[in-house]
């Protein structure tokens, strides 16, 4: 279920993405809040009480719109264009699954001890 | 006189204002933009390939807007735009700079922050759930995306945006479910006399009132919310009205308490603050003309203390003006004083509006302990006022380091208000003295590898 409802400037081309797995479809110029929103009823879940978010202040500032790209990045939502064949996600990725992590790199001190 | 390396933070009304008065003069400054077009939040323009007309857009403001938006236009060839542009940290006279993922550092000689500000918010029961959105925010979808926050939305809080954004809702058509403000009638009325200084200000507030009014849209004066409704979802927004609870039936909620100032860049570059009683916050301390504490270092409009679009073109070009002085160029004296004369008068009708739209003082002592501060850590009010009442956490910086609270990615702007305010009561002290919460560098999330980088000009100075 959407949150955002569309209501001006429907006229764009349409471009595809996927969420969650689910193939969807944006319009060119949407911001990746609006590409999720107008579909789904969440950008993310809290990594502290694990209830779902949808952003806030829309402007970049709150930092409420982070969202998962399957491929370990992240995007601010309202401040970053969809483009088309994103793969995003609602859940964060692991911290082992995420490159450039410390926890995704071997440390030989865990195994000397 | 060519060493001047002039840099601009923002191009909303007051940076590009302040663009236009260097350029005059033929210096040409660096504008960093964090939005991918001029105008800043107000004055935003949609991106490439949207057609709505600009009177769809920015309503009674839209010849306001234009102009902005044509000046910068012609500006392009004579400073240098440079939108996408995240400052992230400032040290030592220069700016560390995040654009498509490369930090760069930028030098200055002079540096205007024309930061702008967010909503000034404060918590209540739900207000994590999605389809809760500040007042800005649902403006910026409407504005930016052509979207609603929701099919019918509920809107709350205070100032002249709350009846400006349910009126451009209802135009564009949406539903609005209802109008709450948490200002009295009767502060609107005491507030009318200083209001009549600004007579164009006033005849469209009450033109937004009386619009919203005559198309069937409840409006309600003195609330206080009680909850957002729904689990996973907003379902309806309950409120109370004297000792009355109520319920609005609708699937969004954009609300917001009037603004507060983006102060962050101001407090790494070493400026001096002080309490604005007005803004009920910490603004840079600056003289009438916009400079800081720090020589070379200006502040205008909304970054520098709340005053709207128009006071910031003022605002914007004054700084300009300060800096061309302060460097020993050519500047219009004349045009320096009648701008000061302008923001004054801007001032006094501020004063009005605040009267008109008074911050609800009580609102924090009644947040329930188990009700989340936070937005990033989900730091509890319960949680502020423990640490107020057993340990001697009496100021906000040490608030945050036994609680966290402001200490998330958002960095305080969403919290730092209402922590302020919670901390305050808790103590039984008036938000001043709790103090200010200093800033960080990174002001915003950057990736590690950027703040790992090494800055080989920092090294030699």
């Amino acid at each position: 279920m959407a949150i955002l409802k569309r209501l001006a400037e429907t006229g764009r081309p349409a471009l595809t993405f996927t969420f969650d797995g689910q193939t969807c479809s944006a319009l060119a110029g949407d911001t990746v809040l609006t590409a999720v929103l107008t579909q789904a009823d969440r950008l993310r879940v809290s990594e502290f009480g694990g209830g779902p978010r949808a952003g806030f202040c829309m402007m970049g500032a709150c930092q409420d719109c982070w969202v998962q790209l399957e491929d370990g990045g992240r995007v601010r939502a309202c401040s970053t264009y969809i483009e088309p064949g994103m793969r995003l996600q609602s859940v964060a990725l692991a911290p082992t699954m995420a490159p450039g992590t410390l926890s995704a790199t071997a440390w030989p001190e865990d195994d000397a001890t | 006189m060519s060493m001047l390396m002039p840099v601009i933070v923002g191009a909303g009304p007051a940076g590009i204002r302040a663009a236009q008065a260097l350029a005059a003069q033929g210096l040409r400054p660096v504008i960093l933009d964090e939005g991918l077009r001029p105008g800043g939040q107000i004055y935003r323009q949609p991106p490439p390939g949207f057609s709505r007309p600009k009177s769809a857009l920015y309503g009674f403001e839209h010849r306001k807007a234009d102009a902005v938006h044509r000046t910068m236009e012609g500006l392009l060839s004579k400073v240098e735009y440079r939108p996408g542009c995240l400052v992230w940290n400032a040290e030592g006279k220069t700016l560390d700079v995040l654009r498509d993922g490369v930090s760069t550092s930028v030098p200055y000689t002079h540096l205007i922050l024309a930061t702008g500000a967010t909503d000034r918010v404060l918590p209540f029961p739900g207000w994590l759930t999605p389809g809760v959105y500040t007042l800005g925010g649902s403006q910026v979808a409407l504005k930016h995306q052509g979207c609603a926050i929701g099919e019918r939305v509920a809107f709350m809080g205070t100032g002249p945006l709350l009846y400006l954004v349910a009126y451009q809702y209802a135009k564009a058509g949406a539903k609005v479910a209802a109008v709450l403000d948490t200002s009295r009638f009767g502060d609107r009325a005491a507030a009318l006399p200083g209001m009549l200084r600004a007579p164009g200000l006033l005849a469209k507030g009450l033109y937004y009132m009386a619009w919203l009014r005559a198309h069937g849209v409840p409006l309600r004066s003195g609330v206080r919310p009680v909850a957002v409704q729904g689990k996973e979802r907003v379902t309806g927004l309950a409120y109370r009205l004297g000792d009355r609870t109520h319920s609005v039936d609708c699937d969004a909620v954009g609300f917001g308490l009037a603004l507060r100032s983006e102060t962050q860049l101001a407090s790494l570059v070493g400026c001096e603050f002080e309490f604005n009683e007005r803004d009920r916050n910490w603004t840079p301390r600056r003289d009438a003309a916009g400079r800081s504490s720090v020589p070379g270092v200006y502040v205008a409009g909304d970054g520098a203390a709340i005053g709207g679009a128009d006071a910031a073109e003022l605002a914007g070009e004054r700084a300009a003006l300060a800096l061309l002085e302060d460097a020993g160029h050519p500047h219009d004296a004349r045009r320096a004083r009648a701008l000061e004369a302008g923001l004054a008068a801007n001032g006094r009708v501020r004063d009005a509006l605040e009267r008109a739209f008074p911050f609800p003082r009580d609102w924090a002592a009644g947040i329930a302990d188990d009700t989340v501060v936070c937005r990033c850590e989900e730091v509890t009010a319960g949680t502020i006022r423990q640490a107020a009442h057993t340990t001697a956490a009496h100021e906000m910086n040490r608030l945050k380091a036994l609680t966290r609270v402001g200490m998330g990615r958002c960095q305080g702007r969403m919290c730092g208000v209402a922590a302020a305010e919670v901390l305050a009561h808790a103590v039984g002290c008036s938000p001043e003295l709790v103090g200010r919460l200093r800033n960080q560098p990174p002001v915003k999330p950057v990736p590690v590898s950027v703040v790992c980088l090494e800055r080989p000009k920092q090294k030699a100075a």
